[in-house]
């Protein structure tokens, strides 16, 4: 039987603040355990919220970023569940007025509607050691930001592919609009998913199934394929999809049962008494949506149109935000964009994802870049002259005086070389003379680059050899 | 004997003016602590005092003219003193020491207080007669065979009894009052917002805020002008300037609103009579008695029996057994942490109002309970408002009758949920009311009646108890 899927995605993402969301303790990750703590954030009785303004303005920033409208009021609830990482053993998010509502996101042609973006508390971290559970509170109190997809509207996203193409233009807005580094490896963005299957056609909505949690966009398209997967083999068999939440197991490839509806959990939310309703002006939403820093789908069509650059080009130089910045950079210093794409894309970003990071300053690759179109440096040199800075604090035009494979375009030093070539490679121009071979004369253009040790012009050895030659 | 009988006003001058030193006045406290232990109204006396005192005694030789300069306190076990015990009298808090200061501590420690120890309370502030203290009942200062009231009875007792002249408690729904009532001395709820809430550890945090215990109109005004004000650290303080209140304004001829409902729900209540007293007393001392109308206002109780218990519900699930809360030894996993350790944690009547309170909140019952009686609540501002532009003032009783025998209403919590009958509006309204001691039940114990302004007008309130009071001289 045909089936239509539909696929929600809940997406929890840490923002970026110098604090966490209702105390003053830094919001940074990795720092020793229980280190960025204090009455607040461990929930101790008698500490009171006090909510983290930039939160708010970084909640709104992420809405406006993904065209959402923005709540004037927005209201804090209490979510209530016991767990240990939990230490007021509630958190405090947003349920009936979230600050964000209705927005939408591209992938491929759809335009995807997004029920609402609230803000809400992160919890502490379990930490399992021997047979005893650790808890570490540094994460708790740091501000998240969670977008709920709109099933109820059409279009849906309907295979894995469009989901994680969703999750990578989601990632790349919140980071290009500065709300989030949304560093998957350091959980900084989550996915929770469900999946339904319903006969192809079919108005009604099959049952939902949830995963929770899901690490890495990879774990992501498998749990969604494995699930879709297996709610078509139930359903050919005329069985019945119970509603539950499982848990994706990403070692094992397979999912297993959480929790059914019947023990579902009941949250009783209501509004958190310690916190005022939140009022957000439109001169404040002026203001951000002013200070929205270029988002990627105008950058791209920057790229395309005024440019002049490729659609593959573009996205590439798009899909990290760290080599766009760099682009952009040397561009200020060389406007060519197609020659500094080249470099980028071919010579830069292989480099800095063997490293993580670019280690070369925009100064230097503009120097190289120039050296090239201005034929002072060959290509290969060039190459060459790039992976010896790369890290280093050195110049690439001292590095290149020092390597002596600046051109020497002088007619002398030229000359000199080629009758010094054709002299001890006579057998070789004899041969060239006999059968008028071009590849033997390239040959002999090769012999007289490495001789200069590349600082010649090829091109206008080649001139020389074919004169002289005749 | 002359240092007990004192008010703080009095004890900061004479300290001041070296008549007496504060470590005098500290060790005269302390023994009166000590002799009236039967009365179990103080569940630790700090030992710090004496130290605090001498060094006290320092400062103030340096020229330091605080406003609470040398008087000792008694604070309720539900307000944070950094380093000292806070247990809210809870088997389950009962090691828990407090890491920082609630703002109101900072603030009389600022104004040179001493906090000589914390009173006994009902758990978690649960209660009207301080017999659901994990720790033992306190016992009325006039009736050693009844109880002082709850849930503040310890800071009340203490009071009464001269073991300090002010003591801090906090309110949620007459637990300042009540016990003042009862005891014979003054007891202020303040407007919700007036005093900063961060460090009292939280019962039903839309309701709760720190009062205030004297024996004089005067003290009560000075502690308030210490510890009210906004405060970074509580969204819900208010920012409104604090008055001098305790400059009481001379000419108050205020208009004294009777509401008619109370009138009728206190007939054939044994604070009938003493109310009626009240009235007439007002009358001959000049005062215009308005009759005005709170219709809403017998909807009070039970929104109250909503709203407190789902927000105490909420705020005491962090009493887990995992962090601080005491663990049950032998549970092995977390359920058993949760369930063993909270079971054995919470007294009868804290786990009671948790299940009232995840009730009225749980799935399918929110819309019509919590949600209703919220709008309810909505309902009875307005009535307040509107009633505050006919009067000035709202006298009410503060108690249906005289304090009660210790055990006299165990089965039935109904029963003792409707001794705040007449104080939960003030709390549900959020509006400030101090009780003040008038009358005598028919035992011969204090009976109080309470006096509610419009929101942040205390200063209208102790203007016109000095005024009241003087008279009454």
């Amino acid at each position: 039987m045909q089936y239509d899927v539909v696929i929600g995605l809940e997406v929890h993402a840490e923002l970026k603040t110098q604090t966490k969301c209702f105390c003053s303790c830094k919001n940074t990750y990795g720092d020793l355990p229980n280190s960025n703590c204090c009455p607040v954030c461990m929930g101790l009785p008698g500490a009171l919220p006090v909510l983290n303004k930039f939160a708010v303005e970084q909640t709104v920033r992420a809405g406006l970023a993904l065209g959402f409208e923005i709540n004037k009021q927005a209201l804090f609830e209490r979510k209530n569940y016991f767990y240990p990482d939990l230490a007021k053993a509630y958190q405090i998010s947003q349920l009936e007025k979230p600050i964000c509502i209705n927005g939408h996101l591209k992938v491929f042609d759809k335009e995807i509607p997004i029920n609402r973006i609230h803000l809400e508390e992160d919890a502490g971290k379990l930490v399992h050691k021997d047979n005893v559970s650790l808890v570490d509170y540094n994460r708790a109190g740091v501000p998240l930001i969670e977008l709920v997809t709109d099933a109820l509207k059409q279009p849906h996203i309907e295979s894995a592919d469009e989901a994680i193409e969703f999750l990578t233009k989601l990632r790349q807005i919140y980071i290009y609009a500065g709300v989030a580094d949304c560093i998957v490896e350091k959980g900084q963005m989550r996915a929770d998913v469900n999946v339904s299957l319903k006969p192809k056609g079919s108005s009604e909505f099959g049952t939902k199934v949830e995963m929770k949690n899901i690490m890495g966009f990879k774990a992501v398209h498998r749990a969604i394929t494995y699930e879709i997967q297996r709610q078509k083999e139930i359903l050919d068999e005329g069985g019945v999809i119970e509603q539950e939440t499982r848990k994706w197991d990403n070692d094992k490839g397979e999912s297993y049962t959480l929790r059914t509806k019947e023990n579902s959990e009941d949250y009783r939310y209501f509004p958190d008494p310690d916190l005022l309703m939140v009022n957000i002006d439109q001169k404040d939403i002026d203001r951000i949506k002013d200070s929205m820093p270029i988002l990627p789908a105008q950058l791209k069509e920057k790229f395309m149109n005024e440019y002049g650059l490729s659609e593959y080009d573009s996205d590439v130089l798009l899909a990290d935000k760290e080599v766009c910045d760099f682009f952009i950079a040397c561009l200020e210093d060389y406007f060519k964009p197609k020659t500094v794409a080249n470099w980028v894309i071919t010579e830069v970003l292989a480099r800095q994802k063997l490293e993580g990071k670019i280690l070369v300053s925009k100064e230097n690759l503009v120097w190289i870049i120039k050296a090239v179109d201005d034929k002072k440096v060959q290509r290969l040199a060039a190459k060459d002259l790039l992976s010896d800075i790369w890290g280093t604090t050195l110049s690439a035009e001292e590095q290149a005086r020092k390597k002596d494979i600046l051109a020497d375009l002088s007619t002398d030093f030229v000359l000199e070389v080629i009758e010094k070539v054709v002299k001890e490679k006579s057998g070789v121009v004899e041969q060239f003379k006999r059968e008028k071979d071009p590849k033997i004369l390239n040959f002999l253009v090769g012999q007289v680059m490495k001789e200069t040790r590349g600082k010649a012009n090829a091109q206008a050895v080649l001139q020389k050899l074919t004169d002289m030659l005749k | 004997m002359e240092i007990l009988s004192l008010s703080a006003l009095e004890i900061r001058e004479k300290i001041l003016t070296k008549k007496l030193s504060c470590q005098e006045v500290v060790k005269a406290f302390v023994e009166q602590i000590k002799k009236c232990q039967k009365y179990n109204a103080v569940l630790e006396i700090f030992d710090d005092v004496e130290e605090k005192a001498k060094e006290m005694d320092e400062k103030i030789g340096q020229g330091f003219k605080g406003k609470l300069a040398g008087v000792p306190i008694i604070i309720k076990d539900n307000i944070l003193y950094e380093g000292k015990i806070c247990s809210c009298s809870s088997k389950f808090l009962k090691d828990f020491v407090a890491p920082y200061n609630a703002t109101v501590i900072e603030k009389v420690l600022a104004e040179g207080a001493i906090i000589l120890g914390r009173a006994n309370m009902d758990e978690f502030a649960m209660g009207s007669s301080t017999e659901n203290s994990a720790f033992g009942v306190t016992h009325n200062p006039l009736d050693f065979d009844r109880v002082p009231g709850g849930s503040s009875g310890g800071s009340a007792c203490a009071v009464a009894l001269n073991m300090c002249p002010i003591a801090l408690g906090t309110e949620t729904g007459g637990s300042v009052r009540q016990p003042a009532s009862y005891c014979g001395i003054y007891g202020l709820k303040p407007t919700y917002g007036r005093i900063s809430r961060y460090g009292i550890v939280a019962f039903a945090s839309s309701l709760d805020q720190v009062g205030i215990f004297s024996k004089t109109v005067e003290d009560n005004a000075l502690m308030l002008e210490v510890i009210a004000g906004g405060d970074e650290h509580d969204s819900t303080s208010s920012q409104t300037a604090v008055d001098n209140y305790s400059c009481f304004e001379n000419d108050c001829k205020y208009t004294i609103g009777i509401p008619k409902e109370i009138v009728q729900i206190s007939q054939g209540m044994a604070c009938q009579k003493n109310y009626q007293n009240f009235i007439d007393s007002l009358k001959k001392k000049g005062f215009a008695v308005k009759e005005i109308s709170l219709d809403g206002i017998s909807l009070c109780l039970p929104t109250y029996y909503i709203l407190a218990p789902a927000e105490a519900a909420s705020n005491l699930a962090r009493f887990d057994g995992v962090k601080y809360t005491s663990r049950n030894k032998e549970a092995k996993t977390l359920q058993e942490i949760y369930k063993k350790s909270r079971s054995e944690g919470f007294g009868k009547e804290v786990k009671r109002r948790i299940m009232l309170g995840n009730y009225v909140l749980s799935a399918g019952l929110y819309d019509a309970y919590y949600k209703k009686a919220k709008a309810v609540q909505g309902k009875i501002i307005s009535q307040f408002d509107k009633a505050f532009e006919q009067c000035d003032l709202i006298a009410m009783p503060t108690t249906i009758g005289e304090a009660f025998k210790i055990g006299s209403k165990p089965s039935n919590p109904i029963d003792t949920y409707k001794e705040d009958v007449f104080t939960v509006s003030a709390n549900i309204a959020g509006v400030p009311s101090l009780s003040i001691p008038f009358g005598q039940g028919e035992n011969g114990l204090p009976l109080g009646i309470q006096i509610l302004a419009k929101k942040f007008d205390e200063k209208k309130i102790y203007s016109f108890a000095n005024s009241f009071t003087k008279g009454e001289e």
